[in-house]
């Protein structure tokens, strides 16, 4: 169980997807213009995540690894499809919201991701819990993001109105450029937060930077320990 | 041993012409075109320019303060991005918006980015685009003696007729600091006097614009119609105050041409293709996107007999 609760951490603080990891940046930027839709495609991807880790990680035996990424990309296709047509059946407005993006969840690399470095090499308990993690996690990044941008750009969380009628919206929070400048400054806040907690330990600094998930070291550790 | 002897690295011969000279020159070539600006719109026109010049003042002095480095505000830089900021702003532009494109400017477009010399974008024309964006109707909205009017660039768009001596003294609606051709100039003549900008950049940026509008304009060599898009909008201004940043343009002289060339063309295509009436503004912003490229394509050889062609 333990395990399990390590792997929600992991995905909802420490390996972020949207503000630690930069992952899934289309969906990301294009969808969050409120905090519903933000919403929306978080919880979208978190439940196309939880199954295909289960299924890719029940399957991992059987998947011979030279197909590998054909066959993650048919499990995840799959599962896709099947909540483009539940949204589209019982949730229309977010549908036609989300529009395009729903089926370019197949593409996220999120999904990818987690299936080539975690479902293919676990249990599939601990599996699921990592979709669940890194679902949320990647959920609580996209409706904070909408959240910013909605409440500057129409003064609105959630649709409820929260500045004052008074309050002219900041059209560009809206707009593409909006996204950018909010997600590089919330970004930026959760560095400053996770920071100030203590350094993080610089973990695997011998492997090299490239393996190494520790994104706000920078290779600054390695040049330390050459010295 | 008794005469200590002031030892330093090199420059040894030093100039006397510093940043903040240089900014102070450029202040003063702007004051007839603001001067004019406030009389032809009144006192909402220098409200906004109080209001930019202070904020982008106080804005560097705060951040610098808050985030312990050397606070500039002495070389008057911020003071001269807020004055161009003004400059850009139509005379109606509520005194919130002044101050969010000066916060802008200063924070966010040039202070994150490094301070001054590491900009990678006119701080004041990045601000009035994200003003433009963010608050359209507002941008867009010039009253011209208490009447909401359209500016010559957007009559001219639709075909209609413009008074060409008005455009070039300047009684006409625009932004507080781009309406009078004729007062921009002389300030440009100074700074070209005295050396602070080179003539490449706006000279290559005019002339390539002249030869776009004659090509493509459908008015073909028409004397009217070629002073009425040079002295209409933000050309002017553009030209000789923005386009000629020393941060963000080119250093190489081949560079500078071809960078105003390149502005030259994109105004063009903006103005007579794009959605808007003015396009100055982007064009200066995306090819200050294009500087280190440019500046990368053109950098001269060094003088002597090189030993090898080495691949770049």
């Amino acid at each position: 169980m333990n395990k399990c609760m390590e792997r929600l951490f992991n995905g909802l603080v420490k390996e972020n997807p949207t503000f630690v990891l930069m992952l899934g940046m289309c969906p990301t930027l294009a969808v969050t213009t409120s905090a519903m839709n933000g919403l929306g495609m978080g919880l979208t991807t978190t439940v196309v995540l939880i199954m295909s880790n289960l299924i890719i990680s029940l399957l991992r035996k059987v998947i011979p690894d030279k197909v590998r990424i054909p066959a993650y990309i048919v499990i995840i296709a799959s599962f896709v499809t099947l909540v483009e047509l539940l949204l589209e059946g019982f949730i229309p407005t977010l549908y036609s919201a989300l529009g395009i993006y729903i089926p370019l969840i197949v593409v996220n690399c999120i999904i990818l991701g987690r299936a080539e470095s975690y479902a293919s090499k676990n249990s599939p308990v601990a599996s699921a819990f990592d979709g669940i993690g890194m679902g949320l996690g990647f959920t609580v990044g996209l409706t904070s993001i909408g959240m910013v941008r909605e409440i500057l750009g129409v003064g609105q969380i959630f649709g409820i109105q929260i500045l004052p009628s008074s309050y002219e919206g900041m059209t560009i929070f809206i707009l593409a450029p909006g996204a950018f400048f909010v997600l590089a400054a919330l970004t930026a806040l959760q560095n400053k937060v996770r920071n100030s907690k203590g350094k993080p330990k610089a973990v695997g600094c011998s492997e090299g930077c490239g393996a190494c998930q520790n994104t706000s070291c920078l290779g600054k550790e390695q040049t330390k320990e050459a010295k | 041993m008794s005469e200590l002897k002031h030892v330093s690295s090199s420059p040894h011969i030093r100039s006397k012409i510093t940043t903040s000279n240089i900014m102070l020159l450029v202040i003063f070539a702007l004051m007839p075109a603001t001067l004019f600006g406030v009389w032809n719109f009144g006192i909402s026109a220098l409200m906004n320019i109080v209001v930019c010049v202070g904020v982008s003042v106080g804005a560097e002095f705060i951040y610098e303060k808050l985030m312990h480095k050397k606070v500039t505000v002495n070389d008057y830089s911020a003071a001269l991005t807020g004055l161009l900021l003004a400059l850009n702003l139509p005379p109606n532009a509520t005194w919130w918006m002044s101050a969010i494109g000066s916060l802008f400017a200063i924070i966010v477009v040039k202070q994150l980015f490094g301070g001054l010399g590491q900009n990678f974008m006119n701080p004041a024309l990045a601000a009035r685009c994200f003003l433009l964006i963010a608050f359209t109707g507002r941008m867009t909205d010039f009253t011209y003696d208490g009447v909401s009017t359209a500016t010559p660039l957007a009559l001219l768009k639709n075909g209609e007729s413009v008074n060409i001596l008005d455009m070039v003294i300047g009684k006409t609606a625009g932004t507080i600091g781009e309406t009078s051709a004729v007062l921009l100039l002389a300030g440009a003549a100074v700074l070209i006097v005295l050396g602070v900008i080179d003539l490449r950049i706006p000279a290559s940026y005019i002339i390539s614009f002249v030869v776009f509008i004659v090509i493509f304009g459908g008015h073909g060599f028409d004397l009217n119609y070629i002073v009425a898009h040079l002295s209409g909008g933000g050309l002017m201004l553009g030209a000789f105050f923005m386009a000629t940043d020393y941060v963000t343009s080119p250093i190489t002289s081949k560079g500078q041409i071809v960078y105003g060339i390149l502005l030259g063309i994109l105004t063009g295509i903006f103005r007579l293709f794009g959605g808007s009436a003015e396009g100055v503004s982007y064009a200066i912003i995306f090819c200050n996107l294009l500087v280190p490229l440019i500046e990368r394509v053109t950098m001269p050889k060094p003088f002597g007999p090189e030993e090898k062609e080495v691949q770049a």
